[in-house]
């Protein structure tokens, strides 16, 4: 055994029924006692489990949170989970935490976990701040003696010297959530694991969890886990990546692999089609390929915020055209337009039959980083749209790479624009 | 093989043995079992201005109900022992018992919220219940001991027997039956809640079968009587008056048998606890 692995999963499962539970269950639960526990054959659902993929309906309402999950952790290791709602990632925190038992296979650890599911478990809104601490400290395992001696240091970290003797009930929620993650902050654990909790607070308090969290990673080879859908957080926190998609391990590696791998195939993003056999044909216009890519780049680039981005575009004519011209509307995650470019004017001429590229270039400091898409609209004879496709095309912009503290949550708005500015001293 | 189990520190696996209980581990959360029977006291007066007095009501208005509706109206006798220190002395016992069935029962859906995002010991949650229940029938006994010494005051031949040496004991067996049996119900609810139904009528059906507003003696049936000494709470109630006024007298088997009742009730309980803990956020 080597000594220096801090969590080793070894083939884990779990396993949950979907629906409801009422007399339709009773049934199941009976037979699998009778095969299980009487006949002696094995638990009968194990085999009729289904992957956990959401979006299709399977035929079987048992399905696998996890399945089979094999990896270890090495001491001092800070490793990011990702993957898509629904992936399994806070299955596995739960079973790691004890929450839940694994439905098979077996996880090993050294040394005291700590897991922040939760920030503020277990606070009581009639209990003063003071009385929370110890509170909340006790659950997440300290002893009083551990707490009485970090107390400055917690309500100081907090930021809420002045309320911790009123009752939190009249605590503003970022005020609970505050001094929640202070307790955390300050537990000494050699295994720590933490789910989304950071998407709380505001950008200054943020600032300071991410920076608390790199102070522990760093500090005394301390082990973390950390779950977030926040590309940036994990990149900047996290020097190995797991990425889990319907239940299975699907990738480990650097964070910036998985990263970008996720950031491809996890959203369901689209960012290349190609079709060697045309679909979208109509009166002798076919559409052979269309993509974004990273400018110059190739198609698996990941594509960030400051790049410049390039949509290419290769069609073939069948017929000539007077009259041509291709228009996008451009679509946020929210399925809201926000905008729409043609090719107006540019290609507006007589054009002869034969394969054509057209490319247009993305600039870049213009979209926020987030996913976008595409519907493709082809207008002939200056405006007869012949072609609709809604959602031709879609891609992710990830976010640009920042320094250590600074702001890790999205900026309002779909655009994140560089604007020049000057300053001088006038006074 | 062993050897290398040894060297981790946790192994997280599909099922635990039937009776593992970790002492040690109970023993680490010690301040949290503090803190949770702290919290559970303070936070019932907080906002009000009588405070911990606010515990005194329920036995007193309950006691003074009962001598009116059974012992006024429905002319049930107390033997010799006066009404009030009857009915408050049953009172409390039963209160006590009731609350840590109610700790037992609801060990999982009361603590929902904590157990689905932090692990400690689950056992910490229902033993700290026990024991601040504990506290709060210990302040009810304050109204009782005025009223038993204005009883001895005014001449009525009120004593402790020697065999109060045994009250201890006898909190610890109502403790311990009460979660034994609440557990075992909470275990049986937590994935069909049909029984929850029953659970309230039940509780007060096995009240009226236990010796709380009339003595055991009531019947001279001896099939009744038999029936009403074969409830494992009967000797709790009666030996404790016993105890306490020197009226009645003590039931030695009784006790016995309610004592090994209750260690194989809180052995199934702690059994059917441990098989659902790991589970339960499943299936809640």
């Amino acid at each position: 055994m080597d000594n220096n692995i801090a969590i080793s999963f070894e083939h884990v499962s779990k396993l949950y029924r979907l629906g409801v539970v009422g007399t339709g269950t009773l049934s199941q639960d009976i037979h699998r006692w009778w095969v299980r526990d009487v006949l002696k054959k094995g638990d009968p659902y194990l085999k009729i489990g289904q992957t956990n993929d959401r979006s299709t309906k399977g035929d079987s309402d048992i399905v696998y949170a996890l399945q089979d999950i094999t990896f270890d952790v090495e001491r001092g290791d800070v490793v990011g989970i990702v993957g898509k709602n629904g992936a399994g990632k806070s299955t596995l925190l739960k079973l790691l935490s004890r929450i839940t038992a694994p439905s098979t296979g077996c996880i090993r650890a050294h040394g005291r976990i700590a897991s922040l599911l939760e920030v503020g478990t277990g606070f009581h809104p009639e209990l003063t701040g003071r009385e929370n601490i110890y509170m909340n400290g006790s659950i997440m395992g300290m002893t009083k003696h551990e707490i009485d001696r970090k107390l400055d240091e917690i309500v100081c970290f907090a930021g809420i010297e002045r309320y911790i003797d009123t009752p939190v009930k009249r605590y503003s929620s970022g005020m609970t959530v505050r001094l929640g993650f202070s307790v955390a902050a300050h537990l000494e654990p050699d295994i720590l694991v933490v789910d989304e909790v950071l998407a709380v607070g505001d950008a200054e308090f943020q600032k300071k969890a991410i920076g608390k969290m790199k102070d522990v990673s760093q500090s005394g080879g301390r082990t973390v886990l950390f779950v977030s859908h926040n590309m940036t957080a994990v990149k900047s926190l996290c020097h190995k990546g797991v990425l889990l998609e319907n239940g299975m391990l699907k990738e480990i590696g650097t964070t910036d692999d998985i990263v970008a791998h996720y950031l491809r195939r996890g959203n369901a993003v689209e960012n290349y089609r190609k079709w060697d056999e045309p679909e979208i044909k109509k009166d002798g216009f076919e559409l052979l390929e269309i993509g974004v890519r990273k400018k110059g780049g190739n198609w698996e680039d990941t594509m960030r915020v400051d790049n410049e981005q390039e949509l290419v575009i290769r069609y073939r004519l069948n017929e000539p055209f007077e009259h041509l011209h291709l228009t996008f509307h451009t679509k946020n995650e929210q399925g809201q337009k926000i905008f729409s470019f043609s090719s107006g004017k540019q290609i507006d001429v007589k054009h002869n039959k034969g394969i054509y590229e057209l490319i247009y270039t993305l600039p870049a400091n213009f979209l926020n980083w987030g996913n976008y898409a595409f519907d493709l609209y082809v207008v002939k004879d200056k405006s007869k749209v012949f072609i609709v496709e809604d959602d031709i095309v879609s891609f992710t912009l990830a976010n640009r790479e920042l320094a250590i503290g600074s702001w890790m949550g999205k900026e309002p708005g779909d655009i994140t624009p560089y604007f020049s500015c000057v300053e001088a001293k006038i006074n | 093989m062993t050897q290398q189990a040894n060297e981790w520190d946790l192994l997280i696996e599909p099922k635990k043995k039937l009776l593992s209980i970790d002492f040690a581990e109970i023993w680490r959360y010690r301040d949290l079992y503090k803190q949770y029977v702290k919290r559970d006291i303070v936070t019932v007066y907080k906002q009000t201005i009588f405070g911990p007095l606010w515990f005194f009501f329920s036995p007193i208005f309950t006691t003074i109900m009962y001598m009116f509706v059974f012992n006024s109206l429905a002319g049930i006798s107390t033997g010799d022992i006066p009404p009030a220190v009857f009915y408050m002395s049953g009172n409390i016992l039963w209160g006590y018992f009731a609350a840590c069935f109610s700790t037992g029962q609801t060990a999982f859906t009361a603590n929902q919220g904590v157990f689905s995002k932090v692990y400690f010991p689950r056992l910490v949650a229902p033993l700290s219940g026990i024991t601040s229940s504990f506290i709060k029938t210990m302040i009810q006994v304050l109204p009782l001991i005025f009223i038993y010494a204005y009883y001895v005051m005014h001449g009525v031949p009120l004593h402790f027997t020697w065999e109060a040496l045994f009250l201890p004991v006898i909190i610890f067996l109502i403790a311990l039956m009460g979660l034994g049996f609440g557990l075992i119900v909470s275990a049986l609810t937590v994935k069909y809640r049909d029984l929850n139904n029953l659970v309230a009528f039940g509780l007060q059906l096995w009240m009226y079968a236990t010796p709380v507003i009339y003595p055991v003696d009531i019947t001279s049936n001896p099939k009744l009587s038999l029936v009403l000494k074969l409830n494992p709470l009967q000797s709790i109630f009666t030996d404790t008056r016993y105890m306490i006024t020197g009226m009645g007298s003590m039931d030695w088997a009784g006790l016995l048998y309610t004592a090994i009742f209750t260690i194989t009730i809180l052995f199934l309980g702690v059994i059917v606890f441990n098989r659902q803990e790991r589970t339960f956020m499943d299936t809640i």
